[in-house]
């Protein structure tokens, strides 16, 4: 049994759940991992996505969501325009290559320093999304649980430590999965939390011994 | 007690058992489970009753073309031309503003999916048409909401309401189904009756596919929205007059989920199929990619 208003919503902004609601999730959600608007970035596009993104306003969709805005956002459509005046660079990449699931696409983001990052992500349909990878590392954030990413060494005992402290501060998790990037040893806890990870908490957890990083999402 | 549901048989029998209404178990089930309190839940129905309201609104003023130029205007059109046919008042009011919805959606406005964007119109169009024409209370589009919402629940669990996965007898025939149970519900129908309702409608539209034409959410699905406040009132027409379904709602729901399944993918939102394979269908795809 879903809430009813998983039935009856989301309010959105049309004319698709998939491509136009999914495509602003997704698009925040890259904000959210990038911390801020981008200065460029470039979005490749598959499969549905690719071939059908212009009638669907799935372009300006993903463009609201990166400058920050929410799929009821009316700002959604003039996306593109307010992406000009706002300094966001931006290239639509129609990839012809066939990926595992219809509606994908990869966001390529860059300051105006150097730093660059890479985040892969689909529309799952009903305006459900997942992000698939951040930075060529495996995972899945949905966006609907307050989510913890730890970056982190792949060794025994890591695991232990970052989950001792959300356990010690009386936080549940409601779901944890862990994801293993084979070349640099490293691996990435995703934790799901029934409640509200705060900055301290983040602190102590960033603290233990071999965390790299770590990142959180709150509900979409 | 648990109010929680799995089947349309489920919230019949728990209404009947407690002498409450279909709507009464589907707010109940929501309170159980989603830990709300009621003032939550019904500013929560609120806010998607006024973008009910406001998305036909939008689509009635707004008159002009999509970007792909294949629609826009027609409820406006339905509305300016007022007059009905062959339709009931009623009747002719629910299918304007199920379009009228269905365009706003087209045209980038605000709207609630109901349960997906394109099937967004059928069940704002039937719930205001009734509530407009038997001058309903806020209390009753309440019901009427809780009830498509239930309705919608159990189709989304135990079937399918995405067209690539079932077809658009998923997609308008679920809000299709949702619209029959709500408006029998608005009108003091039995909870029995509304199972009757969203078991006629949906017996009778199996097998109808999605084959968006460029795919947009466009043609024919805002027509088709229209078309289908018709059936719900049809089917709800009938169930209050106390005409039961031989098949039950729940092997109703069943059914779609097979059926849709059984659908060829070229019938199931790739546009691969159907309409969008005509030769107009084609034409218009080639124009669209080129814009």
């Amino acid at each position: 049994m879903n809430t009813i208003f998983d039935i009856i919503g989301p309010i959105m902004i049309g004319p698709s759940s998939s491509h136009t609601a999914g495509a602003a999730r997704l698009g925040k959600m890259a904000h959210c991992i990038f911390r801020g608007v981008p200065s460029r970035v470039e979005l490749t596009l598959y499969g549905s996505f690719a071939k059908t993104y212009k009638g669907h306003g799935t372009d300006k969709a993903l463009l609201a969501g990166l400058l920050g805005f929410q799929e009821d956002d009316a700002r959604i459509r003039v996306a593109d325009e307010l992406a000009k005046r706002d300094n966001m660079d931006y290239e639509f990449i129609e990839s012809p290559l066939e990926v595992d699931h219809p509606n994908v696409v990869k966001f390529d983001m860059y300051d105006t320093g150097h730093r660059h990052m890479t985040v892969v992500g689909r529309s799952l349909g009903g305006g459900r999304i997942m992000i698939t990878q951040v930075d060529g590392v495996d995972m899945e954030i949905t966006g609907d649980e307050f989510t913890v990413v730890v970056f982190h060494e792949d060794r025994p005992g890591v695991i232990s430590l970052v989950t001792q402290v959300l356990g010690e501060s009386n936080i549940n998790i409601a779901g944890m999965r862990v994801f293993k990037k084979a070349k640099h040893k490293d691996a990435v806890m995703v934790i799901s939390t029934d409640s509200i990870v705060d900055a301290e908490l983040v602190d102590n957890m960033r603290k233990c011994p071999g965390v790299r990083d770590l990142m959180t999402f709150d509900v979409l | 007690m648990s109010y929680s549901y799995e089947t349309i048989e489920d919230i019949i029998r728990l209404a009947e058992e407690h002498s409450i209404s279909f709507s009464d178990v589907v707010l109940q089930a929501e309170l159980e489970n989603y830990e709300n309190d009621v003032e939550t839940v019904m500013a929560a129905i609120d806010t998607r009753l006024q973008v009910f309201e406001k998305s036909i609104q939008a689509g009635l003023l707004n008159t002009g073309k999509t970007p792909s130029e294949m629609s826009g205007g027609q409820g406006a059109q339905l509305l300016a031309q007022g007059q009905p046919r062959f339709m009931s008042d009623l009747m002719y009011k629910s299918m304007t503003y199920a379009i009228a919805v269905n365009e706003a959606n087209a045209k980038m406005f605000k709207v609630v999916a109901c349960p997906t964007a394109g099937s967004c119109g059928v069940m704002p169009g039937c719930v205001k048409a009734v509530g407009e024409h038997y001058n309903l209370s806020h209390d009753d589009y309440v019901r009427g909401f809780l009830t498509g919402a239930g309705i919608g629940n159990v189709v989304t669990n135990r079937a399918c309401v995405a067209g690539a996965v079932g077809g658009c007898q998923a997609e308008v025939g679920t809000a299709s189904a949702m619209a029959a149970g709500a408006i029998v519900e608005m009108m003091g129908g039995t909870p029995r009756q509304v199972g009757n309702a969203l078991a006629i409608c949906m017996k009778n539209l199996l097998g109808l596919v999605c084959d968006p034409v460029a795919g947009l959410v466009e043609v024919p699905c805002i027509k088709r929205n229209g078309v289908y406040t018709a059936h719900a009132l049809t089917a709800a027409e009938m169930a209050m007059a106390g005409i039961e379904s031989q098949i039950p709602p729940d092997e109703v729901i069943e059914t779609m989920n097979i059926v849709g399944r059984a659908m060829p993918a070229a019938l199931r939102e790739t546009s691969d199929g159907g309409l969008a394979k005509t030769l107009t269908g084609e034409k218009i795809a080639k124009r669209v990619r080129s814009l």
